[in-house]
């Protein structure tokens, strides 16, 4: 049972193979080659390759106009691509969009619903449209999905008069009307209030602590590294990089940066300790601390008498990995 | 905790409380344990979950569920239909019509150059529905299904519901069919509206009694009540036809305002089409030119070749424009 945790106490995903050669079996989406060019010319989405593992839950990051949504509408069934294949819970979008969506639960680019109609009655509504939910347990699902989301009190209020976050918060609702086995989420905790986010965080990890796997965009990053086991970063259309956070942060190790009058001295201590990729500066010094404890590195360093203004062990934030792979520019690609 | 008890009644779902879920051995095995471990953070959303877990049915590919399942979509778009206050205000406006015209013809009685169906409403009431349906089947009708046809589809792409319908998943064809019937069933709630409020105006406010017909035989009162349905009946059918056009218009745009506007001219242009003479040869093929043709059930015997005729354009611009309608929605990308 997940519990809310602090900041930075990221649950280590369970082991798992990891999945960038993951049969398709495995995979709750698959997307072969997937390609939407919209009336325009625009390509929105080029040649998408991706595989979500079964019970992951997958991060799909981008800048804004990176096709994110315009995946998801394809997963979907509501675009249809212009070439390439996908493939939803094991079934080919979209054709076999009858038999996979009742087990998806789906927030696609922001909420919608029916302003003159209270929150009850608009998820009433959307399960009516279900053809595989019971309609005799459908007051107890919708008042279990308000429940779920914080929104109970509000359930009869009219959409109209509902908040920014509260809309947002039905729309979570509106995914978690039956029991599913895939949630797609598009930016789910845009517009919420620090608890919303937290709690839709939580939610997200008892979801999927359940097995059920989920495909979350955002661009919070710092929400990504705390909830995902595996991420894909898209950039003008292409996925510029996929697989576990792990794997994304090899390559990306955690340095020591030492503060000293005598960067030579303590760069032959840290060359001698075995640490690589030692960079000696004007009063500093930086290394990749590989395995090493930082604590050994210090007591080391001041035990060769080497005055030590500063230690510290930066780790890449995944916000860096992030703007590595999509580029500097606030400007949005074209 | 109602909620686990109602869950018991239902078949799909083993009870968490008796028996020991295990873990992916299929959907509802799996509600069962969502419920399991929430139990453990919170008696509430354990329930909660156990709920959603009886929610699916594991077939409902059976027909007789896919059956059930749209007849309980149909009631969700009437639902949607009927309550919404612009449809509720425009089918109060078609009821006043027949009290305002009963009421101008009590005060001003008629004179020569009146036509003869309004005389004959002061002399029977039972004219009085007559007179208002034809009165309104040219444009205020057709302005009423305009506006519930034309927004149908392009109403929920516009305010973004149709992308959750349809991940819900309602399904193109399905949802079209569906939305086909709201439209039949608020064109005839339309007429019916017009027809029971002419009835009762005219019982109210004249005498009411066997009926002189246009061909000037007298039926029975009953005899005249079966024939107020059949032109309520034949109307309906007719704003049908217009429902299915306004219902491929609305599955071209984004923007309702343009489907209606669109829909509620090209019936302008029908009828300027068929006022022209010269456009004769053309008037047949005009939806417009039948909707008037119910007075075929003034006379007597029932002028059943007119009014079959008019049934036949009826049918055939609902199956072209129906098949429009699903040529166009059934592949197009849904952006909104
Ligand atoms: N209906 C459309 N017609 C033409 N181009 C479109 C359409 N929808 C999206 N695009 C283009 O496709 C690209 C990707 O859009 P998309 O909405 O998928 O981005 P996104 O990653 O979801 O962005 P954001 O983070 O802002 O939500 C953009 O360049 C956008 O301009
Ligand atoms: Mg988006």
């Amino acid at each position: 049972m997940t519990t809310i945790t602090g900041e930075g106490a990221h649950e280590a995903a369970p082991p798992r193979v990891t999945h960038t050669e993951a049969s398709p079996g495995d995979c709750s989406i698959v997307a072969r080659g997937l390609t939407k060019r919209f009336r325009g010319g625009q390509v929105a989405v080029d040649d998408l390759h991706l595989s979500v593992p079964r019970g992951s839950v997958f991060g799909f990051l981008g800048p804004n106009g990176s096709g994110k949504t315009t995946t998801i509408r394809m997963l979907l069934g509501l675009i249809s691509p212009t070439s390439g294949a996908c493939e939803v819970l094991g079934r080919p979008m979209p054709g076999g969009l009858a038999s996979a969506l009742p087990k998806v639960g789906a927030v696609v680019e922001g909420p919608a619903f029916y302003p003159y109609l209270s929150g009850q009655a608009n998820l009433l509504r959307y399960d009516a449209a279900d053809p595989k939910a019971d309609p005799r347990t459908a007051r107890q699902r919708v008042g279990a999905a308000l429940d779920r989301v914080g929104l109970g009190a509000a359930a009869g209020k009219r959409y109209r008069a509902y908040s920014l976050g509260m809309r947002q918060r039905l729309a979570i609702a509106g995914a978690l009307l039956g029991p599913r086995e895939l949630l797609v989420l598009d930016e789910p905790t845009n517009g919420l209030d620090p608890q919303g986010t937290r709690e839709v965080r939580s939610l997200i990890k008892e979801i999927a602590s359940d097995g059920t796997t989920v495909f979350v965009s955002s661009h919070l990053l710092a929400e990504v590294e705390q909830m995902c086991t595996d991420i894909g970063v898209m950039r003008t259309g292409r996925l510029v990089a996929q697989g576990t956070i792990a794997e994304l942060r090899a390559g990306h190790e955690p340095r020591v940066r030492v503060e000293t009058p005598h960067p030579a001295q303590a760069a032959s201590v840290l060359n001698r300790l075995g640490l690589a990729r030692v960079r000696t500066g004007e009063d500093d010094v930086e290394a990749e601390l590989g395995g090493h404890a930082p604590e050994v590195v210090c007591a080391e360093l001041v035990g060769d008498g080497v005055a030590v203004r500063g230690f510290t062990v930066v780790r890449p934030s995944l916000e860096e990995l992030f703007v590595g792979l999509t580029g500097e520019g606030f400007d949005v690609d074209g | 905790m109602s909620t686990v008890e109602t869950e018991n009644s239902t078949s799909s779902a083993p009870t968490a409380a008796d028996t020991p879920p295990e873990p992916g051995t299929g959907t509802a095995t799996r509600g069962a344990a969502i419920g399991d471990a929430s139990v453990a953070g919170g008696a509430r959303s354990g329930a909660v979950a156990r709920a959603a877990g009886a929610g699916h049915r594991d077939r409902s590919d059976a027909s007789p569920g896919a059956a059930r399942a749209v007849l309980r979509l149909v009631g969700s778009e009437l639902g949607l239909t009927f309550r919404r206050p612009r449809n509720i205000a425009m089918l109060i406006l078609l009821a006043c019509v027949p009290v305002v015209i009963g009421v101008a013809l009590k005060a001003f009685g008629s004179d020569e150059e009146t036509p003869a169906i309004v005389t004959q409403v002061a002399g029977n009431g039972l004219m009085l529905t007559f007179l208002s349906l034809s009165m309104l089947v040219q444009l205020l009708l057709p302005l009423a299904v305009g506006v519930v046809a034309g927004d149908s589809i392009a109403g929920e792409a516009n305010a973004g519901t149709l992308r959750y319908l349809l991940t819900a998943p309602a399904g193109r064809t399905r949802l079209l069919a569906v939305k086909a019937v709201n439209i039949g069933v608020f064109g005839l709630a339309a007429c019916a509206v017009v027809a029971v409020s002419g009835l009762i105006t005219g019982l109210v406010m004249f005498p009411v009694g066997p009926v002189t017909l246009l061909s000037g035989t007298t039926v029975p009162i009953m005899d005249g009540v079966l024939r107020v349905l059949i032109v309520t009946g034949y109307s309906a059918v007719g704003m049908a036809a217009l429902g299915l056009v306004g219902l491929a218009v609305s599955t071209l745009t984004e923007v309702p305002i343009g489907a209606v506007a669109a829909t509620v001219v090209t019936v302008v242009f029908s009828q300027v089409i068929g006022a022209i003479p010269q456009l004769g040869p053309v008037r047949p093929y005009l939806l417009t030119t039948w909707w008037s043709s119910f007075d075929g059930a003034l006379r007597d015997p029932i002028a059943t070749d007119v009014m079959g005729q008019g049934l036949l354009v009826f049918a055939a611009y609902a199956l072209v424009f129906g098949a429009i309608a699903w040529g166009r929605f059934s592949g197009r990308d849904i952006t909104s």
